[in-house]
C-alpha cells in the first residue's frame, strides 16, 4: 500500500487541490478562454443589437432610431418566408437523426467492414463547405450534371433545373446539407453505443430478448441523453446555416431558398442596410435561443445513468 | 450564423483596428516628410500576383510622372479587389483615405460623397481632360452635377456568338431580335441550348432586360425610370420585360439558367456546347489573346451589337459601364498635387491600358494606329461612334433597390412573376428609398 510510487501521487493530488482551490489561480486559468468569448461572442452580440437600433449603410453616420428596424422585421414577409425555410431544415435535420441512428446501430453490432464503412460516412465531414457545394453544383448541373446524365440515360425526358426550378431547390439543397453532416452524427452515436457495457447486452440476451428488442428497450435508453444532445445541434445547427446555401444558390431564385442567416447577410452586405441585417440578426439569435431552451426542457432527463 | 457574423464582426473590428495602426502610422510619416518631398498616397487594386500586366502599367507610369515632377513622391499601397474594398470603407470612418485611390461609379460613390469625403474633380476635368473621355463615362461618376471620379476602365455588354457552330448547323446570324429569336428555335431542333445565361448572378439577365429596355423605349425610358422622372409601369418597359418571358417561352437560353453562376454559363459557351453569350468586354482577352483558351475557338468568336426589336431601336447605343475611376481625396493634404497627379494617370493610361493590359479605357484612344487584335479595334471603333451608353441598373439603383431589381429579374426569367407585377415591385422598392 505504501509503494513510494502511490504516496508521490498523493502528494500530487494534494498540491493539485491546492493550487485548484486558490482563488486566484482559478482566476488565472479561466481568464484567457474568458476574454477571447468575451471578444468574440459577447461584445460583438451585444454590437449587432445595438447597430439594430440604428438606420445605419455601414460607411456613415448612425441615426438612432429606435425599435423600428426589428418592428420592420417582424412584419417582414421575406424574413418570416426565410425563417419557415430555416425550420424546415431543421426538421429535416431532425428526421435525418433517425437515419444516422439506424446506420450507428448497424456499425455498431459487429458487421464485417463497420470500421471501414465508418470512415467512409465520415469523409464528407472532412471536406469544407465550399469545396461539397461545388461538388454539388456540378451534379445539379442542368445540362452537364451527373444526376441529369444519370436521369436522361434511364430514360427521363425532362429532368428538373434542380437549383432554377423554385419549388425544388429547397430540397435540392438540402441533400448536401444533411449528407455533409452525416458522418458527425454517426460519428457521435457510434461512440455512444460502444460505450455501453457488454455485459448489459450480454444478460437481455441471455433473457431472451431479440436484436430488435436490445436495440430499441436497451440501448436507445441507454443513449437518450446523447440522442437529446444531437436533436440540440442538428436544430440549433439548421436555424443559423448559412455556407451551402450561399454558395450554391445565394438565396435564389428570387429567394426560393433564402434562411435567416443568408437573408441576414444579403441585408447588410449586398443591400448596405446594416441596421436593419443587424436587427435581423438579433432576431435569428433570440429564436434560436428560445428554441434551445423548449428543446432542452422536453428533452431532458433528470435520471442519470451510470453503468 | 450567428456566430459567422460574430466572427465577421469581430474580424472586422480587428481589421479596423490593424488599419487605425496602419493609418496613424503613415499619417505620421507624411509629416515628417513633409521637409522637402511631396507625397502622394496611391491605393490601387491590382496586385503583382494576380494582375501583373495593370500592376506594370501603373507602376510605369508613376515611374514617368516621379520624373517629370522633381520632389513629389507617389507612395504606392497595393490591395486586392476584396480587400480594397473593405479597407477603403475602414479608412473612410477614420477619415485617413490616401490622397489618390480607386472607386466605382454611381451607387458605390454616393457614401463616401454623401460623407464629404471625395473632392469634386470639374476642375481637372475642364482644364485637363476636355472631351477626353467617351461619352456617358464621367458621368456616371456625377452626384448633382459634380464629378467626383476620373473612369479608367469601360465595359460595354454585346452578344459574342460562335461562328462555327452556326455554319456548322446552317444557321445564319440573326441580325434582328425575331431572327434570333427563330435562329435560337433552330439550334433547339438541332438539340443545342441557344444562349449560355448564369442568371443565379442575376446582373447577367438585367443586361438582357436593359437591352430590350432600350431598342423598345429608347435610351433614356429606363433611366428616367430609375431616376424617378420616370416609371417602371412606362408600356415601354412593361414590353421589354414581357419579351423577357417571351425569349424564355421560346427555349432562348439554357435549361436551368436560374441556378447556374456566370461562370458556368461562360464554360457552356467556351466549350462549345452554346452558340451565343452576352458578356462585357472585360472578357475580350478570352476571346483573342488568352493562350490558354483554344486558338480555333477564339478564331469562331465573332460579336454582335444587341439587334433592332420589332424594326425598332438605335444598334449604336450600349449598355455597359465604367469599370474603376480615380477619387482624390477630400481631405487631402496635397490636393492639387493629387489631382495633377490623377489628371495625369488618366491620359497616361488610355493607351498603355489597351495595348499591355487588354483593358477598354474610359479615355478616346486611336484604334487605328495601335497594334491590336482585331476585335478590340472593331469595339474601339464601337465605342468612338456610340451614341449612348446607359449605366447598368443596378449600379445605377442604390444598393437596396438593385437588391429588389436582381431578384425581380430572377423571377421575371422564372416566371413567377408577371412584366406588370415585376414594373410594381421596382415602383414600390423606388419610392419607399
Amino acid at each position: 500500500m505504501d509503494s513510494p510510487l502511490l504516496l508521490s501521487k498523493d502528494m500530487g493530488l494534494n498540491v493539485m487541490n491546492k493550487v485548484m482551490s486558490n482563488k486566484l489561480f482559478i482566476a488565472f486559468y479561466i481568464a484567457p478562454a474568458l476574454l477571447m468569448i468575451t471578444i468574440l461572442i459577447f461584445i460583438p452580440l451585444v454590437l449587432s443589437g445595438y447597430y439594430g437600433l440604428m438606420d445605419w449603410d455601414g460607411i456613415g453616420e448612425k441615426t438612432f432610431i429606435g425599435l423600428e428596424n426589428y418592428i420592420t422585421g417582424l412584419q417582414d414577409k421575406l424574413f418570416w418566408n426565410s425563417a419557415l425555410h430555416s425550420f424546415l431544415l431543421a426538421v429535416f435535420s431532425t428526421l435525418s437523426l433517425a437515419v444516422y441512428l439506424l446506420v450507428s446501430f448497424i456499425l455498431a453490432s459487429k458487421i464485417k467492414g463497420s470500421d471501414f464503412l465508418r470512415k467512409i460516412y465520415l469523409i464528407p465531414m472532412l471536406l469544407s463547405s465550399v469545396a461539397i457545394a461545388q461538388l454539388w453544383v456540378k451534379m445539379y448541373n442542368p445540362s452537364n450534371g451527373m444526376l441529369n446524365a444519370f436521369l436522361m440515360m434511364i430514360g427521363v425526358e425532362n429532368p428538373p433545373a434542380w437549383l432554377a426550378n423554385p419549388s425544388i431547390v429547397l430540397y435540392a439543397i438540402f441533400i448536401p446539407i444533411l449528407w455533409q453532416y452525416a458522418g458527425f452524427y454517426i460519428l457521435i452515436y457510434y461512440a455512444a453505443l460502444k460505450n455501453i457495457p457488454e455485459s448489459l447486452i450480454e444478460a437481455a440476451r441471455i433473457d431472451g430478448a431479440t436484436p430488435a428488442q436490445i436495440a430499441l428497450r436497451i440501448k436507445l435508453p441507454l443513449i437518450k441523453e446523447v440522442v437529446s444532445v444531437t436533436i440540440v445541434l442538428a436544430i440549433v445547427g439548421s436555424l443559423k446555416y448559412f455556407d451551402l446555401i450561399y454558395v450554391m444558390t445565394a438565396g435564389g431564385p428570387n429567394g426560393a431558398s433564402e434562411v435567416m442567416a443568408s437573408y441576414m447577410y444579403k441585408l447588410a452586405f449586398s443591400s448596405y442596410n446594416f441596421g436593419y441585417g443587424s436587427a435581423i440578426g438579433f432576431l435569428l439569435l433570440i429564436i434560436t435561443l428560445i428554441v434551445t431552451v423548449i428543446i432542452r426542457k422536453v428533452t431532458t432527463t433528470k435520471e442519470r445513468i451510470e453503468y | 450564423m450567428m456566430i459567422k457574423k460574430k466572427t465577421l464582426t469581430v474580424l472586422l473590428s480587428a481589421v479596423v483596428s490593424s488599419f487605425m495602426l496602419v493609418g496613424c502610422s503613415s499619417g505620421s510619416e507624411e509629416s515628417s516628410s513633409a521637409s522637402g518631398e511631396k507625397e502622394i498616397q496611391f491605393m490601387h487594386l491590382w496586385p503583382e500576383g494576380s494582375s501583373k500586366k495593370h500592376y506594370d502599367v501603373v507602376n510605369d507610369i508613376i515611374a514617368d510622372y516621379e520624373k517629370e515632377n522633381e520632389g513629389v513622391k507617389v507612395d504606392l499601397e497595393v490591395l486586392s479587389n476584396e480587400q480594397y474594398k473593405d479597407k477603403l470603407r475602414v479608412l473612410s470612418t477614420s477619415k485617413e483615405l490616401p490622397d489618390v485611390g480607386l472607386t466605382w461609379s454611381a451607387g458605390f460613390l454616393e457614401p463616401y460623397v454623401g460623407g464629404n469625403m471625395f473632392a469634386p474633380l470639374d476642375d481637372v476635368i475642364e482644364s485637363d481632360l476636355k472631351d477626353a473621355f467617351v461619352p456617358g463615362t464621367a458621368e456616371a461618376y456625377a452626384i448633382e452635377d459634380k464629378t467626383y471620379g476620373l473612369p479608367l476602365e469601360l465595359n460595354i455588354v454585346s452578344i459574342y456568338y460562335n461562328e462555327k457552330m452556326f455554319t456548322d448547323n446552317n444557321i445564319e446570324v440573326p441580325e434582328t431580335y425575331e431572327e434570333l429569336i427563330e435562329a435560337s428555335k433552330a439550334f433547339r431542333e438541332a438539340g443545342i441550348q441557344p444562349v449560355a445565361l448564369g442568371n443565379r448572378d442575376s446582373w447577367t439577365g438585367s443586361m438582357w432586360y436593359m437591352y430590350l429596355a432600350d431598342r423598345i423605349g429608347g435610351a433614356d425610358t429606363l433611366n428616367k425610370a430609375i431616376d424617378r422622372s420616370g416609371s417602371f409601369e412606362d408600356p415601354a418597359l412593361v414590353e421589354a420585360a414581357k419579351e423577357v418571358q417571351n425569349m424564355v417561352d421560346n427555349g432562348v437560353f439554357v435549361n436551368g439558367f436560374n441556378g447556374l453562376a456566370d461562370e458556368e454559363a461562360k464554360s457552356m459557351f467556351m466549350s462549345g456546347q452554346s452558340p451565343m453569350y452576352m458578356i462585357a468586354t472585360w472578357d475580350l482577352p478570352n476571346f483573342t489573346t488568352n493562350e490558354d483558351v483554344p486558338q480555333e475557338f477564339r478564331d469562331s468568336v465573332k460579336y454582335m451589337n444587341f439587334p433592332t426589336v420589332k424594326g425598332e431601336g438605335d444598334m449604336t447605343s450600349f449598355v455597359g459601364g465604367p469599370g474603376v475611376g480615380l477619387f482624390v481625396a477630400e481631405n487631402s493634404d496635397v490636393k492639387e498635387e493629387a489631382k495633377d497627379f490623377a489628371a495625369y494617370f488618366v491620359k497616361e493610361w488610355g493607351e498603355k491600358a489597351v495595348t499591355e493590359a487588354g483593358v477598354i479605357p474610359a479615355t478616346k484612344v486611336d484604334a487605328e494606329s495601335l497594334e491590336l487584335p482585331q476585335m478590340y479595334k472593331d469595339i474601339l471603333n464601337e465605342l468612338n461612334n456610340a451614341s449612348n451608353i446607359t449605366l447598368f441598373a443596378d449600379v445605377q439603383m442604390s444598393p437596396g433597390v438593385a437588391q429588389t431589381h436582381l431578384d425581380s429579374i430572377q423571377a421575371l426569367f422564372g416566371k413567377q412573376m408577371t412584366p406588370e407585377e415585376f414594373a410594381k415591385k421596382h415602383e414600390e422598392a423606388l419610392s419607399k428609398q
